[in-house]
């Protein structure tokens, strides 16, 4: 059983507040879906978690079963099982895909248990093979540069491909549906799903839109407003936060 | 962008840390038979002529170069050449007596110091020919059988001068004359070493053939030439690489390298320098190319205190091909001012230069290229891209371009970058689990990868160790 803890956390960037006190408690096998507008710090929240460097925690903590990790590097944070899908995922020029997944996926090995066996490199390829089917990805992009001249939707199955090679202990997923066609999202919810069941992985699914929701149930719904979560509640918020659109919701205040 | 505070502190640690001259920066304790006294002057040269026993005109040249370089002032451009001290470098070391063929017969110490540097395996594994020069002579040479018989010239460049005098002199300092610049001239005054390869008419050598530079007394000056003939239609591969131990003094190196393609011909001269940072590296190389044929010159300058190198190409026939890709790397009391010249003298040639350069810790990289398209010379094509690479805040990088087109219906292409290593992209790699100087070295080799996949897998290898080396401070994985 794994947990995230997030209390009371408030952080800013370039002197400006962007996270005003956000509580959050994710375990093992649940899924947390957080909707809110664009702008109201969903990402902000993504990255603080997993650690940028950009942004600086003022007030609050970060725990991971437990352990403070709010002062690790990003690096130490995803050893212990904690991963983030990118809303933008950045390219990197002549780094294959493949190389850096397996370099991570040897040192994420390594850093739980000191004694794990090296990946080598033909064991690694059919790894990460078997993560591409999964997302139904054309098996080229592994040895192509990260993310470099990969469309949006080869850019977001990339990332959940990520995901199923690493298989993290909870996977913060920052607008995984945006820039998807309706194949596309079936395909990469339908990833997200299989993971979820087979390694029991806490999940923050982050998204602007409910569509996602029909083909991936939320346990717990949470709405988020300038740094604030101002509503959480089941399934059912999501449907009515479609229904009523935001302005409701951040006009009467939970 | 910003470079984490982090990262910084990562790179002051990796910098303080000498990994690669460890490696290559070991000291042979042998005697030469012969070193010239420090300095230079005409009795020098005589002796040097004299104990080569070389036929009088290769004198005369000598003596004519010197005056030449005496007179030629120092350049005031590129880098700063006003610290090397003339007088005190030895311009002639002579290691042994006579040159080998076989390594049982190299003096043990010297085949020690290429064993070290994996020269001998190397040649088992993947090169047709190999030559090995320590100080300046040539210690060892070899041609596979097979080419030999085909009628392939690889020797050392004084043994041809002997063997050869015909196509010798049919050749030598035509491509860059003696009045060329002042180390050019230099070199043909004290020149000694170096390769000579012929390659008959539509003959190939599929594996590479290599030489490697090994400076190993103080105060050296090594001033090797090197002479490489493809007759037509044929193509050939030679690979140089160089390194020295680091002393507290000076040393140079000013090589000349000359290069005929014929018609359907193809040279690539791949380069992997790695002096030690008390090196001058002062390189005069360029290439004639004529009809229908193909040069490319792959330039890897990773050592050195300067590097002032500019590979040039001579399109000379129609539809020649010319190629310039390079990398520089430039950390800390390092200046690369590399480049590359392209001269479009004949009608639909095409040319291509690539340069990328990485900056670390106060290192400094120019580069400087010169493309010219001479008047007459129709429908050219030429692109040329260079991208600088800073790994942080204290490095530098410059460029100066010189375009000079006199021809309209000519096509060029120019583009030019200079990029930090981003912090998102940083985040990116280390949000998977990789430390931050596994992620810088992994996006500075990225970086580099375009021109380091063009060398033999062996060398690609060496290189992605290498960086990964300076960028992490660890020796082996
Ligand atoms: N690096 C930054 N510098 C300044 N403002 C930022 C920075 N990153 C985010 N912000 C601001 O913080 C707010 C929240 O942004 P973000 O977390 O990206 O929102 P969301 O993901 O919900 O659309 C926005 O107003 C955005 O402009
Ligand atoms: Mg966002």
């Amino acid at each position: 059983m794994d947990t995230l803890e997030i209390i009371a956390l408030r952080a800013e960037t370039n002197k400006t507040e962007i996270l005003k006190g956000i509580n959050l408690k994710i375990r093992s096998g649940e899924i947390h879906a957080i909707m809110g507008k664009n702008g109201s710090g969903k990402s902000t929240l993504c990255n603080v978690v997993m650690g940028h460097p950009k942004y600086k925690i003022t007030e609050g903590k970060i725990k991971l079963n437990g352990k403070k990790i709010e002062k690790l590097p990003a690096n130490k944070r995803a050893n212990l099982g904690l991963f983030l899908a990118f809303q933008n995922p950045t390219e990197i020029q002549g780094v294959t895909l493949n190389n850096f997944l397996r370099l991570a996926k040897n040192t994420n090995a390594k850093a739980q248990n000191k004694k794990a066996k090296h990946i080598s490199p033909s064991e690694f390829l059919q790894t990460i093979s078997q993560s591409m089917d999964l997302l139904e990805m054309d098996k080229k992009l592994a040895g192509r540069s990260v993310n470099e001249g990969f469309s949006g939707g080869e850019k977001k199955r990339a990332e959940i491909m990520q995901m199923a090679v690493l298989k993290p202990r909870i996977a913060l997923l920052d607008e995984i549906d945006s820039g998807l066609d309706i194949d596309a999202l079936k395909t990469v919810a339908k990833a997200i799903k299989r993971l979820h069941k087979q390694t029991k992985c806490g999940i923050l699914l982050i998204t602007h839109y409910q569509r996602i929701l029909n083909y991936i149930t939320p346990d717990f719904v949470h709405i988020i407003s300038n740094g604030k979560i101002i509503k959480s509640g089941d399934k059912k918020l999501a449907q009515k936060l479609e229904k009523h659109g935001y302005e409701k919701f951040v006009k009467e205040p939970a | 962008m910003k470079i984490p505070k982090r990262t910084r502190k990562i790179l002051e640690k990796i910098s303080n840390q000498k990994n690669l001259l460890r490696k290559l920066g070991f000291r042979t304790d042998t005697k030469p038979v012969y070193k010239s006294p420090q300095g230079l002057n005409t009795n020098i040269i005589e002796e040097i002529s004299r104990q080569k026993a070389e036929p009088e005109w290769m004198l005369t040249l000598r003596k004519k170069a010197l005056e030449i370089f005496f007179k030629k002032p120092l350049p005031l451009w590129g880098g700063d050449l006003s610290k090397i001290n003339f007088d005190t470098l030895h311009y002639y070391i002579k290691p042994q007596d006579k040159i080998k063929t076989k390594w049982e017969n190299v003096p043990k110490k010297i085949k020690e110091t290429f064993d070290k540097l994996g020269i001998p395996q190397a040649e088992r594994k993947f090169l047709a020919g190999t030559g090995a020069q320590f100080e300046s002579e040539m210690i060892y040479h070899s041609l596979q059988k097979e080419l030999k018989g085909k009628g392939v010239i690889f020797e050392s460049t004084d043994t041809a001068l002997k063997k050869y005098p015909k196509i010798f002199a049919e050749y030598f300092g035509k491509v860059v004359p003696v009045t060329d610049n002042k180390f050019a001239a230099l070199n043909s005054a004290v020149w000694s070493g170096g390769s000579f390869i012929y390659v008959p008419k539509n003959t190939h050598v599929n594996l590479p053939l290599q030489t490697y530079f090994r400076i190993n007394a103080e105060r050296m000056g090594q001033f090797e030439r090197t002479l490489i003939i493809a007759d037509e239609g044929s193509s050939v591969h030679y690979i140089e690489g160089c390194s020295a131990p680091i002393y507290s003094t000076d040393s140079l190196h000013a090589a000349v390298v000359e290069i005929i393609v014929k018609k359907n011909a193809r040279v690539q001269y791949t380069t992997i320098q790695n002096w030690s940072s008390n090196v001058y590296n002062l390189v005069t190389k360029r290439a004639f190319v004529y009809e229908n044929a193909e040069m490319l010159w792959l330039d890897c300058n990773i050592g050195s205190r300067l590097t002032m190198k500019y590979p040039a190409i001579f399109l000379l026939g129609e539809n020649a091909k010319g190629e310039i890709q390079s990398l520089a790397f430039a950390k800390e009391n390092q200046h690369q001012d590399t480049g590359a010249k392209i001269f479009h003298s004949s009608s639909n040639t095409s040319s291509k230069i690539v340069a990328k350069s990485i900056s670390k810790n106060n290192g400094r990289n120019s580069y400087r290229g010169l493309l010219k398209v001479s008047k007459g010379a129709k429908n050219t094509v030429s692109h040329v891209s260079c991208n600088a690479l800073l790994v942080d805040e204290n490095s530098r990088s410059d460029t100066y371009p010189t375009m000079k087109v006199e021809e309209e219906s000519a096509t060029v292409a120019h583009e030019a970058t200079v990029s930090k290593i981003s912090e998102e992209q940083l985040f990116y790699l280390m949000s998977r689990g990789l430390s931050e100087d596994e992620a810088v070295s992994m996006i500075v080799n990225g970086f580099a990868t375009q021109i380091i996949k063009q060398l033999p897998m062996e060398y690609a290898l060496e290189l992605n160790r290498l960086i990964e080396l300076e960028m992490t401070g660890r020796h082996e994985r």
